[in-house]
């Protein structure tokens, strides 16, 4: 276990402490077609979970499981213990792409998530600031969002989600709209943003460089419902050693990954 | 003609971070090509007019009679005259207070109900089959009912105004929430937001764009309406003046409220456009291709 995820596990009592998320027996569809079945999975309170998988195999419907944007179709999604009815600001979502609302400036959509909770004026627009600079866009705040490009509107989202000071951040494949090198600087900006919190982070990506760069655990799903009806369902759970260290070889681990893809 | 005039007044102040250093440095051949614009468009509106009085003095008959419809300079000359009575500035004001009422009073119950049923399958299956029946029916239509339903002449005119105005905007406002992208819901329910701060925060700002095309063709109907309802059952206003005139065959008087009619509306309709590019500044669109 990383010692980010072991700092936490001290101090459970803390209210900004990481959420602890359990999948039981989930099954998960749309309509009458079913995407996963049977899922298991514990994640633990502040860890960094990715979870990896080719494009259908239901990586994303996880994740809005977990958010409470998708009611299971069985089994329960379980926060601390409590099953998820539905998305709470505990659970902090940041989106593929074009997530921002873009009649709201930067400044306005990063302080949307304190105005919903109720924060006053004043503390909304200092965390709001804060935040913007923390993700490298201080001067940008009156911008809007079709005013930015599309690795400053990701930091954006990255800013607006924590700035509600959630437990969980869950992340759709946030950087897989951008290009290589705009790619790697979020890689970057999201492990330093990463270091001070003790939010638990459920990251989806199809990339598995990434996966092995952010995550103290990678679940590989396997393929997909679609033809012959079978359901996708967890490959294996792989443990990162030394989480998040630059310069480790990991290529036996990449090797295992993408066997099992 | 309303568009272009307006682009114009807006394309110095349009606003694009992106593109202002570009702006600046073309400015003064914008400028010049605005000008050249501009008496372009007011030749044109010049050569109708003098086409029009030399038709009228000369009496051409070119298979239309052109002998008997006033000269602008007639028309002019009452216009003038008409501007120096009372009962003109009575009749624009009252045409407008029953416009404006009936078309706030749509704007509200046609946004509120455009969002009710798109939002809430119950609500929709309730409230649409009433409303899609009435809905085809032409508001002027409507007149002989509104006579017999509303206690004064004034409440029906308004009536028909509202009713005119509501299904457009009803219409379009159903459509642009049908056509929001769940993305943006998703996101404020994932902050904790509840129903009323997705209405507030998403559905409300979302659906403007949508919601200002409804505006504006139900500001044309509304125009249409309240001039025919005036004309019908009215004791004041540009319409009944206008009808007025026309019983007393005072054909001069006839053209004066006509082109007062189309200042009127091309006020309001010009309003309504500037306050929706105002309000939906956010759309991705470039300085050039404003519509």
């Amino acid at each position: 276990m990383s010692a980010r995820a072991a700092g936490s596990a001290v101090e459970t009592a803390r209210a900004d402490a990481g959420l602890a998320i359990r999948l039981e027996g989930v099954s998960l569809g749309y309509g009458r077609q079913a995407v996963l079945e049977d899922l298991h999975l514990d994640i633990a309170p502040g860890e960094v979970l990715v979870i990896v998988g080719p494009s259908g195999s239901g990586k994303s419907t996880v994740l809005r499981a977990i958010a409470g944007l998708l009611a299971p179709r069985a089994g329960r999604v379980l926060a601390e213990g409590v099953p998820v009815t539905g998305p709470s600001p505990d659970r902090a979502m940041v989106f593929q792409d074009d997530a921002l609302l873009p009649w709201r400036t930067v400044r306005r959509n990063v302080e949307l998530p304190l105005r919903i909770r109720g924060v006053p004026r004043r503390e909304r627009g200092t965390a709001a600031a804060s935040w913007i600079a923390r993700v490298g866009l201080a001067g940008c705040e009156d911008r809007l969002p079709r005013e930015l490009s599309g690795g400053m509107r990701q930091r954006v989202q990255l800013a607006r989600s924590l700035a509600g000071a959630p437990r969980a951040v869950l992340m759709d494949e946030p950087f897989g709209a951008l290009d290589a090198q705009t790619r790697a600087g979020m890689q970057r900006l999201l492990l330093d943003v990463l270091r001070d919190t003790l939010a638990t982070v459920v990251f989806v990506t199809h990339d598995v460089d990434e996966a092995l760069l952010l995550a103290d655990r990678v679940v590989v799903l396997g393929q997909g419902g679609g033809q012959g009806g079978g359901y996708g369902g967890i490959g294996c759970v792989l443990r990162v050693p030394d989480p998040r260290t630059p310069d480790i070889d990991r290529a036996g681990l990449r090797a295992r990954i993408i066997e099992e893809l | 003609m309303s568009t272009p005039a307006l682009d114009a007044a807006l394309a110095p102040n349009a606003p694009a971070a992106a593109s202002a250093d570009a702006a600046a440095a073309t400015g003064r051949t914008r400028t010049a090509a605005g000008l050249r614009r501009w008496a372009v468009r007011l030749g044109s509106l010049a050569v109708v007019v003098a086409l029009w009085q030399w038709l009228t003095t000369a009496d051409a008959r070119l298979g239309l009679r052109f002998d008997r419809l006033p000269s602008p300079a007639e028309v002019a000359t009452e216009f003038g005259r008409q501007l120096g009575t009372r009962i003109y500035y009575l009749d624009l004001a009252q045409s407008m207070i029953r416009i404006l009422t009936g078309f706030a009073l749509a704007a509200v119950a046609g946004i509120a109900l455009g969002v009710l049923v798109a939002r809430s399958r119950w609500i929709g299956d309730l409230l649409l089959p009433p409303v899609e029946v009435v809905r085809p029916i032409p508001a002027i239509a409507l007149v002989p009912i509104a006579i017999l339903v509303f206690p004064t002449d004034e409440q029906g005119i308004v009536f028909i105004t509202f009713a005119a105005a509501f299904f457009p905007i009803m219409v379009s406002t159903r459509h642009a929430v049908r056509a929001l992208p769940t993305l943006w819901e998703d996101a404020v329910r994932t902050m904790g937001g509840g129903r009323a701060h997705v209405l507030w925060n998403v559905v409300l700002p979302g659906t403007l764009p949508g919601v200002f095309g409804g505006l504006s063709v139900g500001m044309g109907v509304a125009w249409i309406c309240v001039i025919s309802a005036e004309m019908i059952s009215g004791e004041f206003g540009v319409g009944y003046r206008t009808w007025h005139a026309y019983t007393v065959v005072d054909y001069p008087a006839v053209l004066v409220g006509m082109a007062s009619i189309g200042v009127l509306g091309w006020v309001t309709s010009a309003s309504i456009e500037l306050l929706g590019r105002r309000l939906t500044r956010w759309l991705p669109r470039g300085e050039g291709t404003a519509r």
